[in-house]
């Protein structure tokens, strides 16, 4: 059995503050051009692969939904 | 086969919609991008839902940028005037025993305009759940300096930076919580990095923990990120954090002493309308004014006199000392006790005596628009000459004077204006004592409502209704009620219609 995790990220609901791109030990993240729904750039997933599911990122973002952390789980 | 869970989400904590924001951000909050808030309100949140104290917790939000702290959290919510958090909260985790209050405040709401008021409560060990959003700045109102602004910190009202000598230094409030017996637990975390965040997860934990135990008031402090405020980007507002500051709020436990605390206890709140009645006005107690016999007591009792049709206001002014304030607490009960809705507003001078006394009040079938009595008054009662000078301009140009004529000179009143007299002080002394004049004072009203506004039928439930509220109003002490009714006959016996000088129109 394999798990592996990734983050998701709600573009409609970040304000591109980055504190999660600094709070990621992995550099899964980083801030996007493209601007949301607010006219603000928001963050995406620049390196899925890399993602460990330590929620740090979730409990940095001062947003409620912006971060959704996702378990995926692969059964041989 | 791949199976997906999701592990972090939206707490639910949150309200699932926030209808209040505005379309199409009805998921996220007001907050600057950035900001401490948003991340507490998540820890928050979710410590909501995973202690499953939704339906029993109440979110007490400030004035600050947090203001709108209901719109999020899925619990009770009440937001106070400035300050004014712990008074509320106070009241709230008393009368609800089993409640949970969360009061979140900032430091310009805690610090600066509630310490006081907060300082108190953590002095009485109210069972709360403290938190405290320092971000070394006024954020909401636009940047100006906070009572825990840095020294050297520049700010839209320290240009210069925050000068010690001249503004103080930064206000160090965990410190003061800690060094107090009561709260159980105090602690100061930091917003900045994902390590101090998780620390900050469980001090709050702790804190709802201990209040959900009914251990006592717990605080925590916590140094939250204010970019827009001070000007700074995600990463400059966390090495501020985190280098400058620590260094004047240390972070840390500061006072731990929930495990050796008994859960905090107060006298269980009461709700029984009855009781609460007895207890508040015991002399009813076996009277027959309850509910039902209430509404007979308004039809039987009903006064006939036209006077009584539209509200009468009256002004009752002397010398502190003289009694003004309880004769006009007497009238008032009697207008209570013949169902009138009432309203009694003493104001006085500082001095216990010798300085001025005045009381307005305002009785009226229908209801009253304001209980004070500055223009336009039916009725003044005065006891010294200073008050009449005063307060007659005052009086409508029908209005009515009752006063002590032993020293009391009346002036020229108007064409319509009437006066009654009676020598109070000088009866009084013969009685006794100078404290029997208000009962005198009431002869002489007795006889001037007799004279002019009775019905037959309303002049002797009006003696009723006097020696009533007198026995009521004195209750407590039985020995001066007989006294005082000797004093309001005498009174009534003694008083007289002035011959005044009337000015002409």
């Amino acid at each position: 059995m394999k798990k592996r995790y990734f983050p998701k990220i709600r573009n409609d609901e970040c304000k591109g503050c980055e504190r999660c791109v600094i709070a990621c030990p992995k550099g899964v993240l980083a801030l996007g051009k493209a601007l949301n729904v607010m006219g603000l750039p928001h963050v995406f997933v620049a390196d899925e692969a890399a993602c460990t599911g330590c929620s740090l990122c979730f409990y940095t973002c001062p947003e409620p939904g912006a971060i959704s952390i996702i378990e995926e789980k692969e059964e041989d | 086969m791949k199976t997906f869970r999701i592990i972090k989400d939206r707490p639910a904590g949150f309200f699932a919609e926030f209808e209040k924001r505005p379309a199409p951000l009805r998921h996220n909050m007001h907050y600057c991008p950035g900001c401490g808030h948003g991340v507490l309100h998540k820890i928050v949140a979710e410590a909501l839902t995973d202690f499953d104290i939704k339906d029993r917790t109440t979110f007490i939000s400030p004035v600050g940028c947090a203001v709108f702290g209901y719109y999020y959290m899925d619990c009770f919510g009440i937001s106070t005037p400035h300050g004014r958090a712990p008074a509320v909260a106070t009241g709230l985790s008393r009368a609800h025993r089993d409640s949970v209050v969360i009061s979140y405040q900032g430091d310009g709401d805690l610090a600066a305009i509630g310490f006081n008021e907060f300082i108190h409560t953590v002095n009485r060990g109210e069972n709360l759940c403290y938190i405290f959003v320092n971000n070394a700045i006024y954020g909401m109102t636009g940047g100006q300096m906070a009572p825990t602004t840095l020294v050297g910190q520049k700010t839209s009202t320290t240009p210069h930076g925050r000068c010690a000598s001249e503004d103080g230094i930064p206000f160090r409030v965990a410190e003061i919580v800690a060094s107090q017996p009561n709260p159980v637990y105090v602690e100061r975390v930091a917003l900045s990095t994902p390590k101090e965040i998780m620390k900050a997860r469980a001090a709050i934990r702790k804190a709802i923990k201990n209040t959900m135990e009914r251990k006592g008031l717990s605080f925590v402090e916590v140094l939250s990120p204010c970019p827009v405020g001070l000007k700074k980007d995600a990463a400059g507002i966390s090495k501020f954090i985190d280098e400058e500051m620590t260094k004047i709020f240390p972070l840390g436990k500061l006072k731990d002493v929930a495990a050796e605390r008994v859960p905090v206890e107060h006298p269980v709140p009461v709700y029984d309308r009855e009781k609460v009645r007895a207890a508040l006005f015991p002399q009813e107690n076996g009277a027959e004014e309850t509910e039902s016999s209430g509404k007979k007591l308004r039809e039987d009792v009903y006064n006939e006199s036209e006077i009584f049709e539209k509200e009468r206001r009256i002004k009752v002014a002397g010398a502190g000392g003289q009694g003004v304030l309880s004769l006009a607490y007497i009238i008032a009960h009697m207008a209570r006790l013949r169902n009138f809705n009432v309203t009694y507003l003493p104001t006085y001078g500082p001095e216990m005596r010798g300085g001025t006394a005045d009381c307005s009040v305002v009785a009226s079938r229908r209801e009253i628009a304001s209980p004070i009595v500055d223009s336009n008054a039916n009725m003044l009662i005065v006891l010294n000459q200073p008050s009449l000078d005063k307060y007659l301009p005052q009086l409508k140009p029908t209005g009515v004077i009752v006063y002590d004529s032993s020293s009391v000179t009346l002036p020229e009143i108007g064409e319509n204006q009437v006066a009654y007299g009676v020598p109070a002080a000088q009866l009084a002394v013969g009685l006794g004592s100078t404290r029997y004049g208000n009962s005198l004072i009431l002869g002489a009203l007795a006889k001037m409502m007799e004279e002019l506004f009775l019905t037959p039928k309303d002049t002797k439930d009006f003696s009723d209704v006097v020696e009533a509220a007198l026995r009521e109003c004195f209750a407590d002490k039985p020995k001066i009620i007989a006294p005082n009714l000797e004093a309001f006959r005498l009174g009534k016996e003694n008083a007289f219609r002035a011959e005044t000088i009337k000015t002409p129109k």
